[in-house]
C-alpha cells in the first residue's frame, strides 16, 4: 500500500481535486438554466461559456451528469444522412468531434472506422445511392460498395444471410467513427464547470414561470431561480417539460434497446448497420460487441429492457454474423426516444420568448452532441435560430416544412 | 376486465371475445385521434395532424390483434405500462363530419 492511499484512508478524499467542483446552494439569479445534464446540456453550457461569454449559468441534472441517452446510445457518429440539411448539420458535428479530446483535454477515444450500412433489397439499394449522391454535394465521404466488398470488409458476416435477405450491396460512409460516449459529457462538463458553469444533479425542474409572455424562471425540488432563458435539452422527458410551458409538440417516446457481448479479441475494424434486418452493430475498444436495435414497437416512458429485445436481436444477428451464435450478451439496457414524425431534431426558438428547445432526439442524438450544443449556444447569445438548425426549428411542423429523415436516421422503418 | 401480468416477455392482454393473448400477437396502432374538424385552419391542421399528448400517464391507443384480425381501444399508462382498462368501440366512436 502507498503512503498516499494510507493517508487518503485516514484523513478522507475531501480535500482531493475533484472532476467536477461540488456547486453548493442555488444561486437565486442565472442568466441562462439549461435543464438536462447530459452531453447536449453540458456542450450548451461549455459553447455559451467559450464563445459567448455568458457564464452565469446552471445545469439542472434530475439524476446524474450524463447518465440518461447520452450514456445509453451505441456511440456512433456519421453524417451519412439522406436531406442536405440533415446531411450539414451532422458533418459539421462529425468535424467538432475530430478535434474534440484535444479541445476539452480528455481522451475520447473517438476512432474512424468507416461505416457500412447494408442494402437487402432494390428499394433499400434505391435508398443509398441516393444517400450517397446527398453526401458527395455536401462534400462528405460516402459511396456505394458491393456484395464483395462488404464480405471483404467484414469478417465473419454471411453475404447470403443464412438464405433468406441476402446482401446486395452497401452504402459505404469513410468517415464513420465510435466514441466513448460518458467521455464526451465529462470533458463538456468539466471544462463548462472549468468557466464558471455551475452543475447541480438530483435537481429536478417541477415548473418554469413565464410572465408577459417570456421565462421568468424555474421551480426546481431545490429552490426557485430566476432567469431570462430556459433551455430544455432533456430528450426523453420533452413532453413532461413543454407540458409546464404548455407548448404542444409532436414527440411521443418510444424506448430504444442495446446490449454488449462478452468481450473478444479485436476482429471487427468497422461499423456495420442493416436496416432491413434491424441491426446496428461495432466492437468496442475493450473487445465487446455493441449491438443496438430499432425503437419498441409502442409507446413507454421507462428505461426497462426485455427478453423480447435480446431475441429479436440474436435472430437477425446470427443470420448475418453466424459466429455471433457463440456469444453471450453480458448486459442490455435501454433509453427514451423523443421521436419526431419526419425523423429530425426540434431545435431553437419557440413562440414563448426566451424558452429554447433541444429535443426530438430520437435515436440520432449523441452524434449531435457538439454542434447542438454549439449551435444552441449562438441560438441562446443572439436570440435567433442559427442558420444550420433554422430547418429543425419548431414551427416548420405548422409550415408544413418538414425534413424527412425516415431513410437515414434510424433502422427499421 | 381482468388483465394479467406476468414477466414482461410472457404479457397478457385480456381482451373481450379472444381472451387473454400474449401481447406478442397484437400490432400498435398508435393513439386514438380526434374526430376530423370541418373546414380546418393551416394551424388546427398541424395540431391535428403531427401534435400528440407526449406526456406520461393515460393514453387511449388502438392495439390490432393479428391472429383474429380484431382492433381493440386499450386505456394504458405510459409510465407504468398497465393496460387499465378496454374501452368499447362506442366510447371511442364519432360521427363523421360532412365535408
Amino acid at each position: 500500500m502507498s503512503l498516499h492511499l494510507l493517508k487518503l484512508g485516514l484523513k478522507g478524499t475531501d480535500d482531493e481535486p475533484r472532476f467536477f467542483p461540488q456547486p453548493g446552494e442555488l444561486k437565486s439569479r442565472y442568466d441562462v438554466v439549461i435543464i438536462g445534464g447530459g452531453g447536449h446540456g453540458l456542450a450548451c453550457a461549455y459553447y455559451l461559456a467559450r464563445d459567448h461569454g455568458i457564464r452565469n449559468v446552471a445545469v439542472l441534472e434530475q439524476g446524474y451528469l450524463g447518465g440518461g441517452n447520452t450514456g445509453r446510445n451505441t456511440t456512433i457518429v456519421r453524417s451519412n444522412y439522406l436531406t442536405p440539411e440533415g446531411v450539414r448539420f451532422y458533418d459539421a458535428s462529425l468535424r467538432l468531434f475530430q478535434d474534440l479530446s484535444e479541445d476539452l483535454d480528455i481522451n475520447l477515444f473517438y476512432s474512424t472506422r468507416g461505416h457500412y450500412t447494408l442494402a437487402h433489397s432494390d428499394d433499400a439499394m434505391r435508398t443509398m445511392r441516393w444517400r450517397a449522391e446527398v453526401n458527395r454535394h455536401q462534400g462528405v465521404e460516402s459511396w456505394m460498395v458491393d456484395r464483395d466488398q462488404v464480405a471483404e470488409a467484414v469478417p465473419g458476416l454471411d453475404p447470403d444471410c443464412g438464405g433468406s435477405r441476402p446482401v446486395m450491396g452497401a452504402l459505404y460512409h469513410a468517415p464513420g467513427a465510435v466514441a466513448r460516449h460518458d467521455a464526451v459529457a465529462w470533458g463538456y462538463g468539466r471544462a463548462a464547470a472549468a468557466r464558471g458553469v455551475e452543475l447541480h444533479q438530483k435537481t429536478r425542474v417541477t415548473g418554469i414561470q413565464q410572465y408577459g409572455g417570456r421565462v421568468r424562471g424555474v421551480t426546481t425540488d431545490r429552490g426557485t431561480i430566476e432567469c431570462d432563458s430556459v433551455i430544455s435539452m432533456v430528450a426523453g422527458s420533452t413532453p413532461t417539460i413543454t407540458d409546464m410551458v404548455g407548448l404542444p409538440t409532436p414527440i411521443e417516446i418510444f424506448p430504444l434497446q442495446a446490449c454488449v457481448t462478452e468481450p473478444v479479441k479485436p476482429f471487427l475494424n468497422t461499423i456495420v448497420v442493416s436496416g432491413s434486418l434491424h441491426l446496428y452493430l461495432s466492437q468496442s475498444s475493450r473487445g465487446e460487441l455493441v449491438m443496438g436495435s430499432a425503437v419498441d414497437p409502442f409507446v413507454l416512458h421507462s428505461t426497462r429492457s426485455t427478453f423480447d429485445f435480446v431475441e429479436g436481436l440474436a435472430d437477425n444477428i446470427v443470420d448475418l454474423m453466424p459466429f455471433t451464435a457463440r456469444l453471450r450478451v453480458v448486459r442490455q439496457w435501454a433509453g427514451m426516444s423523443d421521436l419526431t414524425p419526419d425523423f429530425a431534431p426540434i431545435m431553437g426558438t419557440t413562440p414563448l420568448s426566451g424558452f429554447y428547445l433541444d429535443a426530438g432526439w430520437g435515436t440520432w442524438g449523441f452524434k449531435a452532441t457538439p454542434i447542438s450544443g454549439k449551435t444552441m449556444a449562438e441560438t441562446v447569445a443572439t436570440g435567433r435560430n442559427h442558420e444550420l438548425i433554422e430547418p429543425f426549428r419548431y414551427t416548420r411542423f405548422r409550415d408544413f416544412e418538414l425534413v424527412g429523415e425516415k431513410g437515414a436516421a434510424s433502422v427499421g422503418h | 376486465m381482468r388483465l394479467q401480468w406476468g414477466i414482461d416477455a410472457m404479457r397478457i392482454i385480456d381482451c373481450p371475445l379472444i381472451g387473454p393473448r400474449p401481447v406478442a400477437e397484437f400490432n400498435y396502432g398508435g393513439a386514438v385521434g380526434e374526430p376530423p374538424i370541418v373546414d380546418p385552419t393551416p394551424d388546427q391542421l398541424a395540431a391535428q395532424v403531427f401534435y400528440r399528448a407526449g406526456a406520461p400517464g393515460l393514453l387511449r391507443e388502438w392495439w390490432y390483434h393479428r391472429p383474429t384480425g380484431r382492433w381493440f381501444v386499450l386505456e394504458r399508462d405510459t409510465a407504468t405500462d398497465r393496460v387499465h382498462r378496454i374501452v368499447t368501440p362506442e366510447e371511442v366512436a364519432h360521427a363523421i363530419p360532412m365535408l
